[in-house]
């Protein structure tokens, strides 16, 4: 029975290339494994340990291993398993963010998620220092840190249909979106602000004006159907352009976070800047039906302010009844060519030319801007003959003197007439009148006899001149003689200046 | 072997070699003839060693890879038994339980024992543990049901942007186990139970 004794056999390599395997295997697994972070979030919805990825740039970049309860109560905490190529981004300022299907402004983003679920977005900072629990962000970030652009803020008194990632177009380019926005603590206003990329950022210029380019502008004038929109993608989403005005001076590049007002649209925001607003009171004693509220101010057909409050008051001391109407005005919107010698631009200079204007017979006046409907409007006109008034500035707010409106005037005028004409004493007129026709009458007669008279004699003198009358023959030959006698005359002058000497020594010149 | 006989393993004819020959062979089928399977033990347990090695990983690394709009995930073996763990779904995740992780380990265990027995030349019950070795050799093959499953399913589920379906690595460590524990099988001799029992054994026969 030759049993061969035991040697090493060739079938160890089995095994050594298992094990060999195996080791490579599992030490590429724990070389492949990255660091773990902690993101605490507000909620933990759509989100499932294990499954829900982060992302950077669509590329899975970790996983969340664990989800669990803050301390708190109230937030929630992930821990994640990051890829091991991930340990550099992972930094102080690097942010994360849930993404949840979100369709608002011109982003339909995360509509893979409908089917996914939740995934967590992951955005690298800037930071060198390393960090391994992060906050996540409550919105995702619109800007991308690495896109270069400029951040602006715009204020306006109403959101409209502007949301994150809402389009900035110049020139109907997009060249931005709005990043953020938070409401004042006074609720009275928004600040929005955006982000303009570069190149983009550049045309952004101090005299540059941001308006709502949501909807369609249709605009009826002179000229025809104006109808302005931007894209057919701001139709739908709304949308915010800018540009400079038209011949407006071009600006310096504004610097970031510059503060805009934001325009409802394109008119409004090419109108000249309306500045400081300044607050009126007038009173007018006479009806104001048809003066609404938003009514313009006008200042020879300029619109510059508008109605904003119209109140009766009645004193019963007096028993009379006044219509206060408190309006806004722009003084900027008035070019001032000739600045007063008071502070420039400040409220002193301002009263001051109030003041003039209203010395120089500057009043408010109801005026009918429409015919038809008899709507009203407040016109600032001068009136020169108008008396003696002034602003008197310790009110709040200040009274501009009021003058009668045109309508109300012609009443008074009419009304003064009537009362005249009442107060004429028309029957003692009559009878006088018929009294003066009667003596008219006679005279009439008389005169009619001296006319007849006159007749004559002018008949008598047409004979006197006739042509053929002895007078004017007799005349004829008076002048003939005299003409005559004329020529002569010059002869005799002429040849005397000749020969002077003719008067000394005789008519001789001739005889040689 | 005592009676110098020896059976082919080609054609099973039974003859007497030669005596002193130096590589005796069948008369019938030329085929090498041996008394023993030549390094039996050692070659089972190298074979036991690389499964029981490529085990952990087959255990430890997702087998397949499943990729729906909703992501990635990988599951390990015992991932799948418990995703399958429902009401409804316990007996298929039993079967999983059994076909993939109870019966490789088993089998490793279980040739394990053989070969330490024959090692230590243990003599008692060798028809319980011939009775093990059979089982072992039926039952080692089922074990393949899973990789055939996991292929399939990574065959079939390839509905591209939708949903994917890939083996992993741990496929391979698996595959590895059952052909691994298989080989170990094979190679082992089950004869060389008998040995150590072999001189009572032929008397009491």
């Amino acid at each position: 029975m030759p049993r061969r004794r035991t040697r090493m056999s060739l079938v160890w390599v089995v095994p050594i290339v298992a094990a060999i395997v195996g080791v490579w295997v599992a030490v590429a697994k724990i070389m492949g494994e990255g660091p773990t972070i902690t993101i605490v979030f507000d909620s933990a919805e759509g989100m499932e340990a294990g499954k829900t990825e982060i992302h950077y740039n669509g590329v899975t970049v970790g996983t969340l291993a664990t989800l669990r309860i803050a301390k708190d109560h109230r937030k929630v905490v992930a821990t994640a398993r990051m890829q091991p190529e991930t340990a550099s981004f992972l930094v102080e300022d690097t942010h994360f963010w849930v993404v949840r299907p979100r369709i608002s402004g011109a982003t339909v983003s995360g509509l893979g998620t409908l089917i996914s679920g939740a995934y967590v977005g992951m955005e690298i900072g800037k930071s060198t220092r390393s960090e391994r629990s992060f906050v996540a962000l409550a919105s995702p970030p619109v800007v991308s840190q690495d896109v270069a652009g400029t951040f602006f803020v715009l204020r306006t008194s109403q959101l409209g249909s502007l949301d994150y990632g809402t389009p900035i177009y110049f020139r109907r380019l997009q060249v931005g979106e709005v990043a953020s926005y938070e409401l004042d603590a006074d609720g009275r206003a928004l600040t929005v602000r955006i982000f303009v990329q570069a190149p983009y950022d550049g045309y952004v210029t101090t005299a540059t004006r941001f308006w709502q380019a949501s909807g369609i502008d249709v605009s009826l004038t002179a000229a025809g159907l104006t109808v302005q929109t931007q894209s057919l993608l701001s139709i739908l989403v709304g949308g915010i352009a800018f540009e400079a005005p038209p011949g407006a001076a071009a600006g310096a590049a504004a610097p970031a976070e510059t503060t805009f007002t934001l325009y409802d649209d394109r008119t409004q925001a090419f109108q000249p800047p309306r500045g400081v607003s300044q607050t009126y009171e007038l009173v007018f004693r006479q009806s104001v039906r048809g003066l609404a509220v938003g009514a313009p101010v006008e200042f020879w057909g300029i619109p510059i302010g508008e109605v904003v409050d119209v109140r009766p008051e009645v004193d019963t001391t007096k028993m009379a009844l006044t219509v206060h109407v408190t309006v806004e005005v722009h003084p900027e919107l008035l070019h001032v060519t000739a600045p007063s010698q008071a502070t420039p631009g400040g409220v002193e200079e301002h009263r001051v030319r109030v003041d003039g204007l209203v010395a120089h017979g500057m009043r408010a006046q109801l005026q009918t801007g429409n015919l038809l409907t008899g709507a009203l409007f407040v016109a600032l006109d001068f009136f020169p003959d108008a008396p003696q008034a002034s602003i008197d500035w310790s009110l709040t707010p200040p009274r501009i003197p009021t003058t009668a409106g045109e309508i109300a005037a012609l009443e008074a005028k009419i009304t003064r007439l009537v009362t005249k004409l009442e107060a004429l004493p028309i029957d003692a007129i009559g009878k006088d009148v018929t009294e003066v026709l009667r003596t008219l009458d006679a005279t009439l007669a008389e005169a009619r006899r001296t006319l007849a008279a006159a007749d004559k004699a002018l008949a008598d003198a047409g004979t006197l001149v006739a042509p053929d009358s002895a007078l004017r023959v007799e005349l004829s030959g008076m002048l003939q003689e005299m003409s005559r006698a004329m020529r002569s005359l010059r002869v005799l002058t002429d040849y005397l200046e000749r020969h002077p000497e003719s008067l000394l020594r005789g008519k001789s010149g001739e005889a040689k | 072997m005592a009676a110098g006989l020896q059976r082919c393993e080609g054609c099973g004819l039974v003859s007497r070699p030669p005596a002193h020959a130096p590589e005796p062979r069948c008369p019938r089928c030329d085929t090498a003839l041996e008394f023993r399977k030549p390094d039996s033990l050692q070659r089972t347990v190298a074979y036991l060693v690389a499964a029981a090695i490529c085990y952990v990983p087959a255990n430890l690394l997702p087998v397949l890879t499943t990729r729906t709009a909703a992501g990635e995930s990988s599951d390990t073996i015992l991932e799948g038994v418990v995703l399958l763990w429902s009401p409804t779904g316990w007996p298929l995740s039993l079967i999983v339980l059994f076909a993939s992780i109870m019966i490789p380990s088993a089998k490793i265990v279980a040739l394990g024992y053989l070969v330490l027995s024959v090692r230590r030349g243990w003599a008692q019950s060798p028809a319980q543990r011939t009775r093990l070795y059979r089982m072992v050799g039926f039952i080692g093959r089922w074990s393949m049901v899973d990789v055939f499953v996991d292929t399939f399913t990574a065959a079939l589920v390839q509905l591209q942007p939708l949903m994917s379906v890939e083996p992993a690595v741990g496929l391979v460590f698996f595959a590895a186990v059952v052909v691994l524990t298989m080989l170990a099988v094979e190679s082992f001799d089950p004869r060389l139970i008998w040995d150590a029992a072999g001189a009572n054994e032929v008397r009491h026969a």
